[in-house]
């Protein structure tokens, strides 16, 4: 099974993708992981105005079958929550890099990208 | 320790399922999606691959005797044909499995048997079976009884038809009248030209059958129906909303024993009968059980899971999550476990401790399908 890996992404181990833009990322988890999780039917995020450190936890994401914690790939301000999702989960299955976004990131410090892996990376360690 | 593997293994690879390992078996978990497949059962028409539950067959002079003594139900209340759920319970009267057990039809047997009148087969959960053969045939040379015990496991494969079409959709492709079976009533059939007990039975909340068919037949019968397959993801969001228990969730001999009467199945424990643990549950049941098994619905949001904590509002620990999930059927956050007795009625208010956040919760009937319907 193939799944969708943007190049233009940068991607943590634990499945989530940063889409960089203006002074802000925006966040969610990949195609691979939302097939992996199945059925998203729940999403804890962080508030808008909460600070996050590059790598660490920042909510869950709950399947039918499966609780898993999620990972901010840069740190920075929370500027904007996706909380078209506490009502319909499943968007993150139906467009994980689309409509299935959580959060957007003021980010601190640029570099964090570099730490970030490329789609080709983070292809190889799905596999 | 390799998985045992179903019948159907290689299927399962063809058509690109999500496998998992239960009880020792590599099952599969997921066919299309789990709310897929739901929903699918709920409305019309889904199948299951159970080939990993355990069979086991017991026969002879003392079989009855043996049955009787090994299990809280009655089986002399049997006719051939014939099915009732019951425990198997230790000294203490604590579940070491929950089952199902068949009086076998007479005739024309799926797995052929020397023939003899009074047999039955009983069916315990996934990996149980070497240690439910130890269990009986050590009783039966204590008790000095004249019983034949067998292991079936890898003579049986079984699948669930379940949901409102069932009936219409396997009175057509099998000889005998299935719409004639009560529940917990089964007969020999030719489905799709094999012989299988077909039983008016299921762990769904949905009319239905399960058919145990000979292994080798296991994809003559499978591949006859032409409905959503569905995999154990389903079968557990299915069995939660209806309120039934899983063995190793609900109840765990090893890590978590309990009493029939506190989980909630004292309706399979006959105590004018004798059976190991008899006089144990005797005691419970005059002076009730400290806690009792119950349903929840989370008001706030969030997902009961196995092991959350069930506490008061003030904060006191009076209990623990052991089955929980986003209902597809309710689109609410459901769950089933324990909490004491005194709060177990329909309509206190819990909560239930997620991720360090008291989340509200409000005690249920286990069976949440029929208040929904």
């Amino acid at each position: 099974m193939s799944f969708e890996t943007p190049d233009e992404l940068g991607y943590l181990e634990s499945h989530e993708w940063a889409r960089r833009e203006d002074g802000t990322a925006q966040v969610g988890i990949t195609d691979f992981a939302q097939d992996e999780l199945g059925d998203v039917v729940f999403v804890e995020l962080p508030d808008v105005g909460d600070e996050l450190a590059a790598q660490a936890e920042f909510g869950v994401v709950e399947s039918i079958k499966a609780v898993s914690d999620l990972y901010a790939p840069v740190g920075g301000e929370v500027v904007a929550v996706n909380e078209e999702l506490f009502n319909t989960p499943e968007l993150v299955n139906d467009d994980p890099y689309g409509e299935g976004w959580m959060l957007e990131i003021e980010f601190d410090d640029e570099s964090d990208f570099d730490d970030l892996l490329a789609a080709d990376e983070y292809v190889d360690q799905t596999e | 320790m390799s998985l045992r593997l179903s019948p159907l293994a290689a299927a399962y690879e063809d058509r690109a399922a999500k496998l998992t390992d239960f009880g020792g078996w590599e099952m599969p978990v997921e066919f299309d999606s789990i709310t897929t497949e739901h929903h699918a059962v709920r409305e019309s028409l889904g199948i299951f691959d159970v080939s990993h539950m355990s069979e086991i067959e017991v026969g002879g002079p003392d079989a009855t005797r043996l049955m009787q003594r090994l299990t809280s139900n009655d089986v002399t209340g049997l006719s051939p044909g014939d099915s009732q759920y019951s425990m198997i319970t230790d000294e203490e009267g604590l579940i070491i499995d929950d089952t199902v057990v068949y009086r076998l039809p007479e005739g024309n047997r799926a797995v052929a048997t020397d023939g003899e009148d009074t047999r039955y087969l009983f069916v315990p959960n996934a990996g149980h079976d070497e240690d439910m053969l130890a269990r009986w045939t050590d009783h039966r040379d204590e008790w000095g009884l004249d019983a034949d015990v067998e292991n079936r496991t890898d003579s049986y494969a079984m699948f669930a038809l379940q949901g409102p079409d069932a009936p219409a959709t396997l009175a057509d492709i099998s000889e005998g009248d299935v719409r004639d079976l009560s529940k917990f009533e089964a007969e020999y059939m030719t489905v799709s030209g094999v012989t299988a007990l077909v039983s008016r039975t299921g762990y769904t909340g949905e009319d239905g059958y399960e058919i145990l068919a000979p292994w080798d037949a296991a994809e003559t019968v499978w591949s006859a129906f032409d409905c959503q397959p569905c995999g154990l993801g389903a079968r557990d969001t299915l069995r939660i909303e209806a309120g039934f228990l899983l063995s190793g969730q609900d109840f765990d001999y090893e890590t978590d024993p309990r009493d029939p009467y506190e989980a909630g199945v004292g309706f399979s424990v006959k105590l004018d009968t004798e059976f190991v643990g008899r006089d144990a549950l005797e005691r419970v049941y005059e002076e009730g059980p400290d806690q009792r098994f119950v349903g929840l619905r989370l008001i706030d949001r969030g997902v009961p899971r196995h092991g959350y904590d069930v506490t008061t509002p003030g904060g006191e620990q009076i209990g623990t999550v052991t089955s929980g999930t986003m209902s597809p059927t309710l689109s609410e956050p459901i769950g089933l476990g324990y909490v004491d007795s005194e709060y177990a009625e329909v309509g206190t208010t819990v909560r239930v401790e997620i991720r360090g956040q008291s989340k509200k919760a409000r005690i249920e009937p286990t069976n949440l399908l029929d208040e929904h319907r």
